[in-house]
C-alpha cells in the first residue's frame, strides 16, 4: 500500500508523457490526485508497520505531512486543470510530469526512515520543480529558475556532507556506520559528540536553506514570485513541509542524543525569530504580491522553526501549524494566481480593486490574508496561539514578545499591499484579459479556506490524536 | 595499496588547483572528467572486492567520468562560449586562495577526531580541499557553466569523505544519489541553454532584475 503511493504518481507521469493533447493531458492530474488521496486517508487510518529492515515506515510525524502534501496537492490537481485550459498557448507535459514527479517524491519523503533515502528524495523535488519555476519561460522566471537551482542544489549538497558526518560519528563510536533513523536513536547517547555536533550544524544549513530559514531565504522570493500560482502553492505547502520533517528528522537524532539537542533547539529560535525578522521588514511596501506571499513563507517558516525550538507544548502548535500554513498558502498562491492572470500583472500600481473585478478570487485573497496573519476562527490562529502561549508558559518571555512584535508588524505590513488590492474601485484603462472566475478555478482555494475554517472551529479527534502522537515522537508526554 | 590512494589524491588536489587556475571551459571540463574517474576507482583500492563496490566503480565513472562531463560541453557547445571573462577574483588570487585553502585543510583534518585506521590517510584533507575548491569556483567565477563545474567540484569533495563510509550508504542510495546528481546537472545544462537564448550571453551578473527595490 506504502509503495502504491509512490509508484501510483509515477504512472501518472508516464500517461502524461504519453498523451499527445495539450487539452486532455491536465486531466490525469485529478485522477491520480483523487487515488492519492483515497489512499492516504485509508493510510492514516492503517499505517502498516516498519518494513522488513525499517526503511520505510509512516509514522505519525510522516502522517502529518503526507495529509498536508495529499490534501493541498489534490486541490492544486483540480485547479491546475481550470488555469491550463486559459495557458493553451503553452505546452504543459513538463508541467504535469513535474507536478506528478514531485508527488511521488514528497510522498517517499514522509515514509523514509533511512536519512539517505530521505536525502535522495528530497533531492528529487528540488530537482522536479525546477522547470514547473520555469513554466512562463521569460527572462524572469529563468533567472529565479537559476537561483533556485544552484542555491537548493548546493544547500542539499551541504546536507549530503552533514549526513556523511553522521554516519561517521556512528563509525567513530562502534565501527559501524548507519543511517537507519531507529539505530541511530538508539545509540546516539553514545555517538562522538564532536562528529554529532558538526552534522547537526550542515544537516541544518543545508535543509534550512532548502526550507528558506533566513538567512539562507534569498532564492525564496523570486522563485515564488515567478512561479505560477499552483506551482508557488506546492512550494510553500509541500516542499517547505518536506525540509521541515527532514528538520525534525535530525531534531529526533539531537534528542535522543541528549546533550546535542540544546544547541539545535537555540539555532531553530534563533534563525526562527531571524526568518520572522526579514519577513518584517521586507514585507512592508511589498508592490509585488506574489513576492509578498515568499516573505509570508519565509514568516512561517520562521514559526514553525521557532515552534521546534521551543519543544514542550510548542511542538503540538509547531505540527498543527505545519498543516495549516501549507493549506492556507494554497488558498493565497491559487487565488493571487487567479489575480494576476485577470489583471496580466502582479503589482499593486495596476492591481486594485480585486472585489468588484473579481469578487471570488479578490474575497478568496482577502479571506487568505486575514487566515494566515493569525486571526480567529481560522485554524492558523490556534496553532500560532499554541506556540506562543507555550514560549511564556516556559519561562521565555523573550521569545514571547518578539514573536507577537513581529506578528503585528507583519500584519501591518501585510495589510497595506493587501488592502489596496482587494479594496477601492479597479483601474479603467487596463487591457481586458480572458481569464473569468470560474467553477474549476475558483472553486478549489474555497474548499481549501472551508478546510482550515473547519480545523479553527471544530478540529476532528482524529487530528489531534495523531497531532499528539507526533508532539509525543518528539518527547512531549503525553 | 594505501600509498597509492595517496598519490591519487594527490592528483586530485592538483586538479583542483588546474582548475582554479584555468580560463578554457572544456579544460575544466576535461579535468572535472578526470577528477570524477579517480573517485570512481578510489573505492576499489581501499575496501575489498564486492559486488557493491564494482556497483560503485561503473556508477561512478559513467556518471562523473562520462555522462556529466559530455551534458557540460554540450551545454558549452551550444552556448558558444570557450573562455570564462573576468572572473570577479582574477585567476591568480584565486590560485593562491585555493593553495591556502589546501594548506588549511591539512592542518585542519589533522585536528580531526578521526578513527585510528584514518588518521594517516589523505582523504579527509582532500576531501575538505575540494569542497573548499567547489565553493571557490562557485563564488568567483560569472558564467553559468563554471558555476555549474563549481558545483560539481564541491559534489566530488563531498565523495571523498564518503568513501570512508561506502557501508552506511546501500547501493540503492547511492545509485538514487548519483541519479539525482545527473539529472539536477541535465536540468543546469538546459536552463544554461535558455539563459543563453535569452540574454544572448551565460553571464550569470546578468541576472539581476530581480531584488528589492
Amino acid at each position: 500500500m506504502l509503495y502504491a503511493l509512490v509508484l501510483l504518481p509515477l504512472v501518472g507521469a508516464l500517461f502524461a508523457l504519453i498523451i499527445p493533447d495539450n487539452r486532455l493531458r491536465p486531466l490525469i492530474l485529478p485522477v491520480i490526485a483523487t487515488i492519492h488521496i483515497v489512499l492516504t486517508s485509508f493510510l492514516l487510518g492503517h499505517a502498516p508497520p516498519p518494513s522488513h529492515g525499517g526503511w520505510i515506515w509512516l509514522d505519525p510525524l510522516g502522517k502529518v505531512v503526507l495529509l498536508c502534501i495529499s490534501l493541498l496537492f489534490a486541490v492544486c490537481a483540480f485547479y491546475a486543470v481550470g488555469y491550463l485550459s486559459y495557458r493553451q498557448e503553452r505546452p504543459n507535459r513538463v508541467l504535469c510530469m513535474g507536478l506528478l514527479v514531485c508527488l511521488s517524491a514528497m510522498g517517499m519523503v514522509t515514509m523514509a526512515q533511512h536519512l539517505g533515502l530521505l536525502w535522495v528524495a528530497l533531492e528529487t523535488t528540488t530537482v522536479s520543480m525546477a522547470p514547473l519555476i520555469y513554466f512562463n519561460q521569460n527572462a524572469r522566471s529563468i533567472e529565479a529558475t537559476w537561483k533556485y537551482l544552484l542555491i537548493c542544489s548546493v544547500g542539499i549538497g551541504l546536507a549530503l556532507l552533514g549526513l556523511l558526518f553522521l554516519a561517521y560519528s556512528t563509525y567513530v563510536a562502534h565501527h559501524e556506520a548507519t543511517l537507519l533513523l531507529g539505530p541511530l536513536m538508539v545509540s546516539a547517547r553514545g555517538l562522538n559528540p564532536a562528529w554529532l555536533h558538526a552534522a547537526a550544524i550542515f544537516l541544518l544549513v543545508g535543509y534550512g536553506s532548502k526550507m528558506g530559514l533566513a538567512p539562507l531565504h534569498t532564492w525564496k522570493p523570486d522563485a515564488y514570485g515567478e512561479a505560477p500560482g499552483l506551482v508557488g502553492a506546492l512550494l510553500a505547502g509541500g516542499l517547505v513541509n518536506c525540509a521541515f520533517l527532514s528538520i525534525i528528522r535530525v531534531y529526533q537524532i539531537c534528542l535522543a542524543s541528549g546533550t546535542e539537542i540544546r544547541f539545535f533547539q537555540q539555532a531553530m529560535l534563533g534563525m526562527g525569530l531571524l526568518s520572522m525578522a526579514f519577513a518584517a521588514v521586507f514585507m512592508a511596501r511589498q508592490a509585488d504580491f506574489k513576492r509578498m506571499l515568499a516573505y509570508s513563507s519565509v514568516e512561517h517558516v520562521g514559526i514553525l522553526a521557532i515552534g521546534l525550538g521551543l519543544g514542550k507544548g510548542a511542538l503540538y502548535g509547531a505540527l498543527f501549524h505545519l498543516l495549516n500554513n501549507g493549506l492556507t498558502k494554497g488558498v493565497l498562491f491559487l487565488s493571487s494566481g487567479n489575480i494576476h492572470r485577470s489583471y496580466s500583472n502582479k503589482t499593486t500600481d495596476v492591481v486594485k480593486g480585486a472585489l468588484t473585478r473579481l469578487p471570488w478570487s479578490g474575497g478568496l485573497f482577502l479571506a487568505g490574508f486575514i487566515a494566515i496573519t493569525g486571526s480567529p476562527p481560522f485554524s492558523p490562529f490556534i496553532s500560532e496561539y499554541t506556540i506562543v502561549s507555550s514560549a511564556f508558559i516556559d519561562g521565555r518571555p523573550l521569545v514571547g514578545w518578539l514573536f507577537l512584535i513581529f506578528l503585528v508588524i507583519i500584519f501591518i505590513g501585510m495589510a497595506l499591499t493587501v488592502l489596496p488590492m482587494v479594496m477601492g474601485a479597479p483601474p479603467v484603462n487596463i487591457e481586458p484579459t480572458g481569464y473569468r472566475d470560474r467553477l474549476l478555478t475558483v472553486g478549489p482555494p474555497l474548499f481549501m479556506l472551508t478546510i482550515i475554517l473547519v480545523l479553527g472551529l471544530w478540529p476532528p479527534a482524529f487530528l489531534v490524536t495523531l497531532l499528539k502522537d507526533g508532539a509525543a515522537m518528539l518527547g512531549v508526554k503525553p | 595499496m594505501n600509498s597509492f590512494a595517496d598519490q591519487l589524491l594527490v592528483l586530485v588536489m592538483l586538479i583542483n588547483l588546474v582548475m582554479l587556475g584555468t580560463s578554457r571551459l572544456n579544460f575544466s571540463i576535461r579535468a572535472v572528467a578526470v577528477q570524477g574517474v579517480i573517485l570512481g576507482i578510489l573505492p576499489g583500492l581501499i575496501h575489498p572486492f564486492s559486488g557493491h563496490l564494482a556497483g560503485i566503480t561503473i556508477g561512478i565513472i559513467l556518471a562523473k567520468g562520462v555522462v556529466i562531463p559530455y551534458l557540460i560541453s554540450d551545454a558549452v557547445h551550444k552556448a558558444h562560449i570557450k573562455r570564462e571573462v573576468e572572473p570577479y577574483i582574477g585567476y591568480v588570487p584565486t590560485l593562491l586562495l585555493g593553495a591556502v585553502f589546501t594548506a588549511i585543510s591539512f592542518a585542519f583534518a589533522e585536528k580531526l577526531p578521526l578513527a585510528p585506521e584514518h588518521k594517516d590517510l589523505l582523504f579527509v584533507p582532500a576531501s575538505i580541499a575540494t569542497l573548499l575548491t567547489g565553493f571557490l569556483l562557485l563564488t568567483t567565477r560569472r558564467k553559468a557553466i563554471s558555476q555549474v563545474i563549481g558545483y560539481l567540484v564541491m559534489e566530488n569533495g563531498i565523495f571523498i569523505f564518503g568513501m570512508l563510509l561506502t557501508e552506511a550508504m546501500p547501493v540503492m542510495v547511492e545509485a538514487g544519489a548519483l541519479l539525482d546528481l545527473l539529472v539536477g546537472i541535465f536540468v543546469m545544462g538546459i536552463v544554461i541553454n535558455h539563459i543563453s537564448r535569452e540574454f544572448s550571453s551565460i553571464d550569470t551578473s546578468r541576472l539581476r532584475t530581480l531584488k528589492e527595490e
